[in-house]
């Protein structure tokens, strides 16, 4: 690697794989009612290619679920954006914020915590079968409930009777049934035990293998380091990217401090807590503000830049000396 | 001094136990690990342990003193000695109630006065936080404040049931360095229920699996 050589800031990933969704230079501010604002994300740009799983990680509320929102347009009322997210399809790239319609059929969600997703009054195969018969699909229910390692007759269950599991599943069935080239999984293991964990992953992991874009959501971080489910890796603090690059690259080896503190939480990894508070996004100031964490870190602390180096990138101060990760 | 629950049987309404004969022992000022898949039992052995819900068959007692009945119907002395960490503070905590009115339930239900920041500092809440509602906050936060309400209730024992299964790593890694910096400065006895093995493998001096329970006689 030569770090004082930094190509230029776009994710060198999107040219050597057609990415199915691109973030470019998102930034998203939600105004609350008392005045104050959040800042969801900002300035995040991330190619999430086909054919593999990026993960997007990060402590909880540094703004990674905003970004989901983010790519299905339904971000909450009275959120100001700029930049663009672009979903590839056969058919070309399509803007999510045009209006036009892509959701079900270009890009999918699963949703956080499934069991409360479903509607609890009628049963699985009701409400997998409604999202057929909107997308005009030519899937069975039974046929996505035995692609998704359900026994087709689970289908028959109230939302309540099924386990946490099963329940993921079901999401990840309904997310399916349009064939969408991009799927954003957003925390799809929360308070999964492990069996039920590498289940989920492992079936996302399907998913892209079949060609499909899969952007996963997650804080946890012990799952994507013990599965390596993840082909590229994303890492978020307080609504910007910190790092990115191959997954694999960046959990041997962290460049952004914040990420080596995060691994360094993992109970394999020393559990070591990081100081302080997750920040608060409420009227954050306009940089990085990592350096309010952990004072003694050089790559925060005035404007930063996320630096390219082949296909890793990291976040440090914008006039710091270029050797720090050498 | 230490929780024990000897032969505990307990299920659901009238399906077949879930537990069958399980014994469990946690010595004040420890912590103890419990581990195993979903569904196998875990959770209804620690509604049992906090008095929550009444074994079919089997006893709790508390520092040598038997419980005799759930809820609020435990003798005077037990009630309430107990605390629990439960999996998902979002629906363990009232939408309605602000995070220090959170905080402060256990203290006013005991009619105790209570320091709302000082317990928030102490898990690392800050003031500004107390106002907010649990829509406000994040998982990590509104669990914290789920154990600054624990505290509150000052318990001799405090059982986390995969209290840190929704939280991320970074949290997980504080909020049980909280809890052990809690057990070690207030004797409290801890039982860290968790499908975590790693997890629990780096904070308990005692880890045994439910399915090894079975059977057993606590060591008293």
């Amino acid at each position: 690697m030569n770090p004082s050589n930094p190509s230029n800031p776009s994710n060198p990933s999107s040219s050597l794989h057609p990415a199915g969704l691109r973030v470019e230079n998102l930034t998203v501010r939600l105004p609350l009612a008392n005045g104050s604002v959040v800042h969801a994300a900002s300035e995040v740009s991330l190619a999430v290619p086909r054919g593999a799983v990026t993960a997007l990680v990060g402590e909880s509320g540094c703004g990674k679920s905003i970004l989901a929102s983010a790519v299905m347009d339904q971000l909450p009322a009275g959120a100001r954006r700029s930049g663009t997210i672009t979903v590839t399809t056969p058919q070309g790239p399509i803007d999510v914020f045009s209006g036009a319609p892509f959701r079900g059929r270009h890009a999918a969600l699963v949703p956080q915590s499934a069991a409360t997703h479903l509607t609890p009054v009628r049963t699985a195969r009701a409400q997998l079968d409604e999202t057929i018969t909107s997308l005009g699909s030519t899937r069975t229910s039974d046929e996505l409930a035995v692609r998704v390692g359900l026994v087709p007759a689970a289908l028959d269950c109230y939302p309540h009777e099924l386990s946490g599991g099963m329940a993921q599943r079901v999401a990840v069935a309904g997310a399916l049934v349009g064939d969408p080239s991009v799927i954003v999984a957003d925390e799809p293991t929360a308070s999964l035990d492990r069996a039920l964990t590498d289940r989920i992953l492992a079936l996302l992991r399907e998913c892209a293998d079949d060609g499909a874009a899969v952007l996963l959501i997650t804080h946890d971080l012990a799952s994507l380091v013990r599965t390596g489910v993840a082909d590229h890796v994303a890492v978020m603090y307080a609504s910007r990217l910190m790092e990115t690059g191959p997954a694999v690259e960046v959990f041997d080896d962290p460049w952004h401090d914040y990420t080596r503190d995060l691994l360094g939480a993992l109970p394999a990894r020393g559990m070591h807590p990081l100081p302080g508070l997750p920040p608060q996004l409420t009227d954050l100031p306009d940089d990085c503000v990592y350096h309010l964490r952990r004072p003694e870190t050089r790559q925060s602390g005035g404007p930063t830049v996320l630096v390219q180096v082949g296909e890793r990138s990291y976040r440090t101060l914008r006039d710091a000396p270029r050797e720090e990760v050498a | 001094m230490s929780l024990d629950a000897r032969g505990i049987v307990a299920g659901y309404r009238r399906k077949p136990p879930v537990l069958t004969d399980v014994s469990i022992s946690v010595p004040a000022g420890e912590i103890v690990g419990l581990s195993g898949p979903s569904g196998t039992g875990k959770t209804t052995l620690a509604r049992v342990l906090a008095l929550l819900d009444a074994p079919r068959a089997g006893s709790v007692s508390i520092d040598d003193q038997v419980a005799t009945g759930t809820r609020f119907a435990v003798q005077r002395e037990l009630r309430g000695s107990v605390a629990m960490l439960f999996q998902s503070p979002r629906a363990s905590t009232d939408p309605r109630l602000s995070l220090s009115s959170i905080i402060a339930q256990p203290a006013e239900v005991a009619g105790r006065p209570v320091d709302v920041e000082g317990v928030a500092a102490r898990v690392g809440l800050t003031p500004d936080l107390l106002t907010r509602r649990p829509y406000q906050v994040s998982d990590g936060q509104l669990q914290r404040a789920c154990l600054a309400r624990a505290l509150t209730q000052e318990p001799r024992y405090l059982i986390c049931d995969e209290a840190t299964a929704m939280l991320d790593a970074a949290t997980t890694a504080t909020l049980v360095r909280l809890v052990e910096a809690e057990a070690a400065a207030q004797g409290v006895g801890v039982l860290l229920i968790s499908h975590d093995e790693e997890l629990l493998a780096a904070c308990c001096s005692r880890v045994s699996a439910l399915a090894d329970l079975r059977g057993t006689h606590a060591p008293a």
